[in-house]
């Protein structure tokens, strides 16, 4: 009963795709059943790894690396989904119980050569996507959260340094990048090294870069505070302009938030008493969603924004707009007429929206309730 | 070979003469036998099951529009924070490890009862007080900050519910390392003489597993914990970033035993579907050895994963990129464990019951929720779809397709042993069908909701996201409806069922041997080992009367 109708086990592989007693089968040689099939699967898996239209629109810098990583671990996940599951479904057809058999199947336990090849192909297969997805991760600016330093900003709690065109949001693009200690600039003054060590900041490309524009994010229940210490605007939406780096300081004032917008493919959580950071840089003009994706309290789901990304003569003309007189002190800030300013409750942040959020009044009252 | 018959164990229970199997009212109680304990798991994890469905089914009726309308959106969050405490605390890990851990681990190594008797009942009773605490804090606005309870939300939330439910996880985490010292004395001490380690069914290797995990991470999700209950109740400021606190520290904790936990909840269905898939393949297992030992190496690398959870919290890039690496690699001896099921099914006579469509079933969902964990387990990519409904659909289709299916494949083997009678084929298989299109409707465009920007845990959405919504909500619809005809099988069955005999299945494990169901001290005369656990097939044996035949077979 073992020895006729046990597979060869010299070719594991091979034994797995010809089958016992199918005189069809045998007809044609296994090796190119499996060359034919290998072949299929590989072109239908590179096919749907490119076209799965799966993701949302591409909107920075960073969304193509991450999608290109996905696309490379969609592929592979395609390729090894076809294989397995064909496997099991034609397992499952040619192996199913003849009518009235009460008879065991083959009495194979085990097959040392398969078990390698199934352990080390996987094994070689992570090993490449975790190389090429630390490769995307750097591109992205991961490895650098900490790159971010704001010289040629006016930022209200930091010692910054005298940038040659001022409040430009092209200022200080020649600098060259900063050590990890405080640095003396040319004019004299001290810049403090960045306190971010959490996010992702400068890609290897532009680590000797400084970002052109900084805003300061902060996650309150249930609302994002966008706050341009440059410009002296405070807003509720986030305006930028199209192909600049931005770099955006995180913090939250009441529980833990995550900023994500899913068309930069970008995410990070705002900590209370632990500030993270973001750099990006927008490549499309357009309007995209800002969605706080870590659970904050019952409105959550309702803690959405939008991010702006305009021309840079449009954002120009939005800065001038918004931004309060300049002859007045810089401590000033602007108020944006729909986004009033932090010290807001919940109640009276969420009030004029509770029409389109669904709101009614009684879940308002108790909204502040659960808050006090 | 040991040849000679044990004599029966001359211990015996309080009053073994009186009768040979319990009354009813014996389930009620403090019972020590392993078999009544078991048993007790698993009717109580599956009335949490059903409570935790009925919220599930809430939370997808609020999501069929995305404006908060069915419920008010602080019941939405109580609801799902306790829909993912339920389904993971009393159910899932209380009826794989509790129920059929217990109700197999001593029969299937030729063992009277655990280790431990008392301490195993204990154990038990350590859940229905918890489960009362996790209904009762619904009075008190129900605990709203996630299963993951990260502070500061956990802190100035519902107060009085989210110390109920942190005393209902240290209940519930008490037992469970009780339940795992319990199990491993008794699979290193209590096996019949003749079954050495490498003749355990792989069951038995998948609880040793679980329960060195269990007993790895539990007490540090304890202390966690505690840490949040006394900033909670005590005014410390473990967490308080305002006073000196730290907020990572607390998820650090937290991983650090819910990594593991999702192991707790899939290792031992790897053990179930091990046992599950030869007896009706008719097969001997594929790589007994690679499977056993690609548990242990689960259990070893999946104590260092845990940061995957935070790639975008304040973790360092060193962090995301070690955790990313280290994550992967699971992928493979969890592939190992996949190949070698397959196959098993390679070659075989394969009975198409209703256990095997669910192990089956498992598997082809496993393989989706295998790859999608994958893509989640790079920090590059995790940092779009962390905390979407990516998220939720990957560990639905591990959790659901996978555990639960597990769980339900369990129930189909195995009830004719513990009932005496065989469950309703027809029944199943409509079950399964229902099951299977239910899992796959709900779970699957998820996927898509979270790649396209929808995060998790929202009573609330964009508008844009309705319409796939709406077909996950009638897939949550289905898998309710899924339900019915199991527990009219399981009652019908367990009254009416056709009489099953010793071993139904022809199955070679020695669970198989004793009567079904089994009597209180499970044999009168303690087995003796003749074959392997999976040897379909091998050495003469033959499906009919593998157990009865007279040859001496090798052992393994
Ligand atoms: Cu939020
Ligand atoms: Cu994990």
């Amino acid at each position: 009963m073992i020895g006729d109708r046990a597979p060869s086990v010299a070719s594991p592989v091979l034994s797995l795709v010809s089958s016992p007693q199918s005189s069809l089968m045998t007809q044609i040689p296994a090796s190119l059943i499996t060359l034919t099939i290998g072949v299929v699967v590989t072109l239908i898996s590179l096919w749907v790894g490119q076209n799965h239209g799966l993701l949302p629109e591409q909107a920075s810098e960073q969304a193509p690396l991450v999608d290109s990583l996905f696309n490379l671990m969609i592929t592979i996940g395609t390729a090894l989904f076809i294989v397995v599951e064909g496997a099991i479904l034609w397992f499952l057809i040619r192996f199913r119980r003849p009518k009235g058999d009460d008879s065991d199947g083959l009495p194979i336990d085990g097959n040392l050569p398969l078990e390698a090849f199934w352990t080390a192909i996987p094994a070689v297969i992570v090993i490449a996507v975790a190389v090429y997805s630390v490769n995307v991760f750097q591109e992205m600016g991961g490895l650098a959260p900490d790159s971010h330093f704001m010289m040629g900003h006016k930022s209200p709690d930091a010692v910054v340094a005298q940038a040659p065109t001022g409040t430009s949001p092209v200022a200080g693009d020649t600098l060259p990048l900063l050590a990890d200690d405080a640095t003396v600039l040319a004019d004299g003054s001290t810049i403090a090294p960045g306190e971010i060590e959490y996010g992702y900041g400068a890609n290897p490309v532009g680590s000797g870069k400084v970002p052109d524009l900084l805003v300061d994010v902060t996650g309150i229940q249930y609302a994002w505070l966008f706050n341009y210490p440059d410009d002296g605007i405070v807003t509720g939406e986030l305006h930028v302009p199209v192909d600049r780096t931005v770099q955006l300081r995180i913090n939250a004032q009441d529980v833990i938030h995550s900023f994500w917008v899913p068309q930069f493919r970008l995410k990070q959580d705002a900590i209370p008493g632990e500030e993270t950071g973001l750099r990006f840089t927008a490549t499309k003009v357009g309007e995209y969603p800002v969605v706080c994706a870590e659970l904050c309290g019952s409105y959550h789901g309702a803690m959405r924004s939008r991010v702006i990304v305009h021309e840079q003569a449009d954002y120009d003309t939005w800065v001038a707009q918004n931004a309060p007189n300049p002859t007045a002190s810089s401590g000033t800030v602007a108020v944006n007429p729909v986004m009033n300013t932090a010290d807001m409750s919940d109640r009276q942040y969420l009030t004029p929206m509770a029409e389109t959020l669904g709101v009614d009044a009684h879940a308002l009252a108790h909204l502040h309730e659960s808050d006090s | 070979m040991a040849q000679a018959q044990l004599p029966m164990n001359p211990e015996t229970v309080d009053n073994p003469s009186e009768h040979k199997a319990w009354k009813w009212y014996d389930y009620f109680t403090f019972n020590v036998d392993h078999k009544v304990i078991g048993i007790q798991y698993l009717v109580l994890s599956f009335v949490f099951y059903l409570i935790g469905g009925l919220m599930a089914v809430v939370m997808r009726s609020e999501l069929s529009t995305p404006d908060p309308d069915v419920i008010d959106p602080t019941l939405y969050n109580a609801l799902l924070t306790n829909h993912g405490t339920i389904m993971i605390f009393l159910w899932i890990v209380p009826a794989a490890i509790g129920g059929f851990g217990n109700y197999l681990i001593p029969l299937m190594i030729g063992a009277r009862d655990m280790a431990f008797p008392k301490l195993n009942a204990l154990a038990f009773w350590l859940n229905p007080p918890a489960g009362l605490l996790i209904l009762g804090s619904f009075f008190f606005g129900g605990a709203q900050a996630g299963w993951t309870a990260y502070p500061p939300l956990s802190e100035i939330t519902a107060n009085t519910a989210q110390s109920m439910w942190i005393l209902a996880i240290v209940l519930v985490g008490t037992s469970s390392i009780l339940g795992s010292v319990n199990f491993l004395v008794t699979l290193i001490k209590m096996r019949v003489p003749s079954m050495k380690l490498v003749d355990m069914p792989l069951f038995c290797w998948s609880m040793v597993a679980t329960s060195v995990l269990a007993l790895a991470s539990t007490p540090v999700l304890a202390a966690g914990l505690v840490l949040l209950l006394f900033d909670i109740n005590f005014g410390t400021a473990f967490f308080k970033p305002d006073e000196g606190g730290n907020l990572i520290i607390y998820q650090h904790l937290f991983w650090f035993y819910s990594h593991p936990a999702v192991y707790l909840m899939i290792l031992p269905i790897f053990g179930i579907m091990s046992e599950v898939v030869p007896v009706h393949a008719r097969k001997p297992i594929f790589g007994y050895k690679a499977i056993a030992y690609s548990s242990l190496a689960i259990c070893i690398v999946g104590l260092f994963v845990w940061v995957h959870h935070m790639f975008t919290s304040g973790t360092p890039p060193w962090m995301r990129l070690f955790f990313t690496v280290s994550t992967l690699i699971v992928a493979v001896p969890t592939g190992v464990k996949i190949f070698s099921w397959v196959a098993t099914l390679w070659g075989g006579k394969i009975r198409f019951t209703s256990a095997m469509l669910f192990a089956v079933g498992l598997l082809s969902m496993f393989v989706f929720g295998g790859i999608s964990g994958v893509t989640l387990g790079t920090a590059a990519f995790d940092v779009h779809v962390h905390d979407t409904y990516y998220v939720v659909a990957h560990f639905h289709y591990v959790l659901f397709g996978g555990s639960v299916f597990g769980i339900y494949a369990a129930f189909y083997h195995w009830f004719p042993k513990m009932t005496g009678r065989m469950m309703n084929e027809g029944l199943g298989k409509l079950h399964f069908i229902l099951t299977f299109i239910g899992t796959n409707l709900t779970f699957l465009p998820m996927h898509e909701l979270g790649l396209q920007g929808m995060p998790r845990r929202v009573a609330m959405y964009d508008p844009a996201f309705t319409f796939i919504n709406q077909i996950c909500t009638v897939g949550a619809y289905l898998l309710a409806i899924s339900v019915v005809p199991f527990i009219i099988n399981l009652l019908w069955s367990w009254k009416r069922g056709d009489v099953a005999g010793d071993n139904p299945w022809n199955a070679l494990t020695l669970e198989w041997t004793t009567n079904s169901p089994p009597i209180i001290e499970n044999w009168e005369v303690l087995p003796v080992l003749r074959h392997g656990p999976y040897e379909y097939g091998m050495n003469g044996q033959s499906s009919e009367g593998a157990i009865e035949t007279p040859e001496d077979a090798p052992v393994a």
